[in-house]
């Protein structure tokens, strides 16, 4: 790189130097020099040799420093509270997701110091049934203007329309609910958090290239149980798979954790799997975690568990290694001290998200962005051995989902044979055809 | 394993001669199997397998061919194969994970890409010591040198750019954004051209090393495959600049580029997972790893088509020939 522009590093040098520089009308400045062009030119390599020490040197050797820093805010809206699993294994980590965000930023900033753009992140922390919207007005008061959120999708639609009125840009990487993509599908989210549906059909293809079709299916009382129950019911309509029966198992409040150990909801399950018709596959629709890791190894018949315990579909495994995964996984591990969760990677995806529009639109503003995320040439790397995109009818990314176990990755759909005219990724979750969103 | 132990066996009570002018070792290097292979490339048969450090991937050969480097990526180290003896001989500091590098020109230095630590390190190989650290950006992977080793190019795979490095200097001079993770960077024996390989953006950008700008976008397209699964990796440019082969991974075919037009001119099946390829010393064959099949496939260069299969240890990566 010939060009060089020494505005940035030597102000007092600036009426002189500014004629070394190409491009350099946007500095805002009414140049009247009296001296010549070139003898300018010479003067100001004659003090560049004479003064400039060697870090000086260097720094306009590198061509990222000659350009003005652009600080791109990232917000990241979170609904916490500590929750309880039935497992201690299963209990969230403190900073899930937010940790994979903080990974994306560094990552962001190392390509952007090429690029002279700094990426920051500004967390926010609400609980899980709070309104959400003064401390998204003070995110927005304070310049972010690209913001991630992993809160309920009743909190999510209660500031959507906010954010477009202040032209800002949310990223979902929290809430798998259909909705949100369908009947309450906003042009303003992009989600890269998969839905219950695309879990639901990654799961079902896996289970129907292997042959088991006949399901029984017990679900939990409360409302995301239940909406994971009925993206099993689709995804078995879909995929030829047939769900022989279906039993509820209510929450009386009893269940997890105890000092004594939790043998009530335990001792209940073979009981509650018993006098089942003939069965391959049990599949667990308990997102609450009330009896759902309890179910494995306590059916009355022995039979495989899926759903949400047992067989698991997820848009990230934190021992999935294809596909360099070898490397973010090493690199997460690294900076938090544990293991990378799907929500790290939901969140880590939409940093990479913005980082990369930045980087192609050389823009730090969000209406740059959303252009070239929204055009054909957006893609994105995710370790997940393929491009991923946006379904443009609902700004859905599409991804492969992974389907494992607690221990390892068992098999990654959509599965071979599942075919699609336009990307086999959409055979997994609503398609274009079937989708109710209408975007405005 | 058991089979390895037999090869040594074998070959341990034969003389380990290369003979110049008619066979050149092919080195192999298997990231799953801890080995290099050594193949005869006259016979096209396995004469030896030599146990190395963990997960070898990139394999380079001094050019007096007496010296193999192997990036022993989860030891954090490069290890020397001493060629005569076929044994490992010493090893040199890299930085953390090595996963590719180059020689340079007069094989004095060694340029290194740590895809954990976002660099490139260069080692000067006499005094065995680093001498340069080089901040790029994230997962550094594709290394490439110019034919006059002025210019050395990096690529990263998560920023997606090819940082092109100024070899005296050791400072990054330009850096050219390129398709999603972009994999290998090849230079035209003439040093006007640098080929970059992006393997889920699915394209190879040509850049000219004059202006820094690219080109030329190749892209390929097989019938019956999907696109994503076409994914370029290695790239070889033959010393008469006219052709050029592009490893396609999961495509499991290496692409034959005519350099003048651009266009690809065939598809060649090979193995299963297709990752890196190398020349023999007289331009007559190519040979690609094929990673899945844990074999390499010798391709005719007159006629474009496969000569043989060969196999070799686990999840073979990357591939070196001896010069004459």
């Amino acid at each position: 790189m010939s060009r060089r522009c020494l505005i940035t590093l030597w102000a007092p040098l600036f009426l002189i130097t500014r004629h070394s520089c190409d491009g350099g009308g946007d500095y805002g400045l009414n140049m009247t020099s009296t001296v010549p062009n070139t003898l300018t030119f010479l003067f100001g390599f004659f003090l560049l040799f004479v003064n400039a020490s060697q870090p000086l040197a260097q720094e306009a050797n590198n061509n990222a420093a000659a350009k003005p820093v652009k600080e791109i805010r990232i917000g990241y809206l979170r609904a916490y509270e500590p929750q309880l699993a039935l497992s201690v294994l299963d209990i969230p980590p403190r900073d899930e997701g937010v940790a994979g965000a903080d990974v994306a930023i560094k990552d962001n900033n190392t390509t952007g110091k090429f690029l002279g753009q700094q990426f920051l992140l500004e967390t926010r922390e609400t609980k899980f049934d709070e309104d959400v919207v003064p401390a998204f007005k003070e995110m927005v008061a304070k310049g972010s203007r690209l913001i991630l959120t992993d809160i309920s999708a009743k909190q999510l639609l209660s500031v959507a329309d906010l954010a477009k009125e202040s032209g800002v840009l949310l990223f979902n990487v929290g809430a798998t609910d259909d909705a949100l993509r369908e009947e309450e599908c906003r042009s303003n989210i992009f989600h890269t958090a998969p839905t219950r549906s695309m879990l639901a059909d990654g799961l079902a293809q896996y289970l129907v290239w292997k042959q088991w079709r006949k399901w029984v299916l017990l679900y939990g009382s409360h409302e995301r149980d239940k909406l994971y129950a009925e993206a099993i019911r689709r995804a078995a309509a879909r995929f030829g798979a047939t769900i022989v029966e279906e039993r509820e198992y209510e929450d009386r409040g009893t269940a997890r954790r105890t000092d004594s150990g939790v043998v009530l909801v335990q001792q209940q399950m073979p009981v509650f799997t018993q006098n089942l018709p003939e069965h391959e596959v049990v599949i667990v629709a308990d997102e609450s975690e009330v009896f759902g890791s309890y179910v494995p190894y306590r059916t009355w018949t022995p039979r495989p568990v899926a759903g949400t315990s047992g067989l698991v579909a997820s848009s990230w495994h934190p021992a999935s290694e294809q596909w360099g995964g070898v490397q973010i996984q090493n690199r997460f591990a690294k900076t938090t001290g544990r293991r990378m969760l799907s929500k790290d990677m939901q969140a880590w995806t939409a940093v990479r998200i913005i980082g990369e529009a930045a980087t192609r639109s050389q823009s730090a503003e969000p209406k740059d962005m959303e252009t070239y995320i929204k055009s054909d040439q957006f893609s994105i790397a995710a370790f997940k051995g393929q491009k991923l995109s946006f379904r443009n009818w609902n700004w859905q990314l599409r991804q492969p989902i992974l389907v494992g176990d607690g221990h390892s990755v068992v098999s990654t759909s959509p599965q071979a044979g599942f075919l699609h005219q336009t990307s086999e990724l959409d055979t997994l979750g609503v398609d274009r055809p079937e989708s109710k969103c209408q975007l405005n | 394993m058991r089979q390895h132990m037999c090869l040594l066996a074998a070959t341990a009570a034969l003389p380990f001669l290369v003979q110049p002018g008619w066979a050149n070792m092919v080195y192999v290097s298997n990231e799953k199997g801890n080995s290099v292979t050594v193949v005869d490339s006259k016979t096209m048969e396995v004469v030896k397998t030599i146990d190395v450090g963990q997960r070898p991937r990139g394999i380079t050969i001094s050019p007096d061919g007496k010296t193999v480097y192997v990036c022993a990526s989860d030891d954090d180290t490069v290890e020397m194969i001493d060629t005569a003896s076929g044994e490992v001989v010493g090893s040199l500091p890299s930085g953390p994970d090595p996963e590719l590098f180059v020689l340079s020109p007069d094989g004095k230095r060694l340029y290194i890409a740590n895809e954990d630590d976002n660099l490139v390190t260069v080692i000067d190989l006499e005094s065995k010591s680093v001498l340069a650290e080089i901040p790029v950006g994230v997962e550094p992977e594709g290394m490439g040198v110019s034919p006059d080793g002025k210019t050395i190019v990096n690529t990263s795979e998560t920023t997606n750019m090819a940082h092109f490095i100024d070899a005296s200097t050791h400072e990054i001079t330009d850096n050219v954004l390129v398709d999603s993770r972009p994999r290998f960077a090849e230079f035209k024996p003439d040093g006007s051209e640098v080929w970059v390989s992006a393997e889920i953006g699915g394209t190879v950008s040509v850049i000219d090393n004059k202006t820094r700008a690219i080109t030329k976008k190749i892209t390929f397209e097989i019938q019956g495959l999907r696109a994503e699964q076409i994914q370029p990796v290695g790239v070889a440019i033959t010393s008469d600049g006219k052709k050029a082969y592009v490893a396609l991974g999961p495509a499991n075919r290496v692409a034959v580029v005519n350099t003048e037009t651009y266009e690809v001119e065939k598809y060649i099946l090979v193995g299963q997972r297709v990752w890196q390829l190398g020349f023999t010393p007289d331009g007559k064959s190519v040979i690609s790893t094929n990673g899945l099949s844990n074999d390499i496939t010798f391709i005719d260069t007159q006629t474009d088509e496969p000569i043989k299969s060969v196999t070799v240890g686990q999840l073979p990566w990357g591939v070196t020939v001896a010069p004459n």
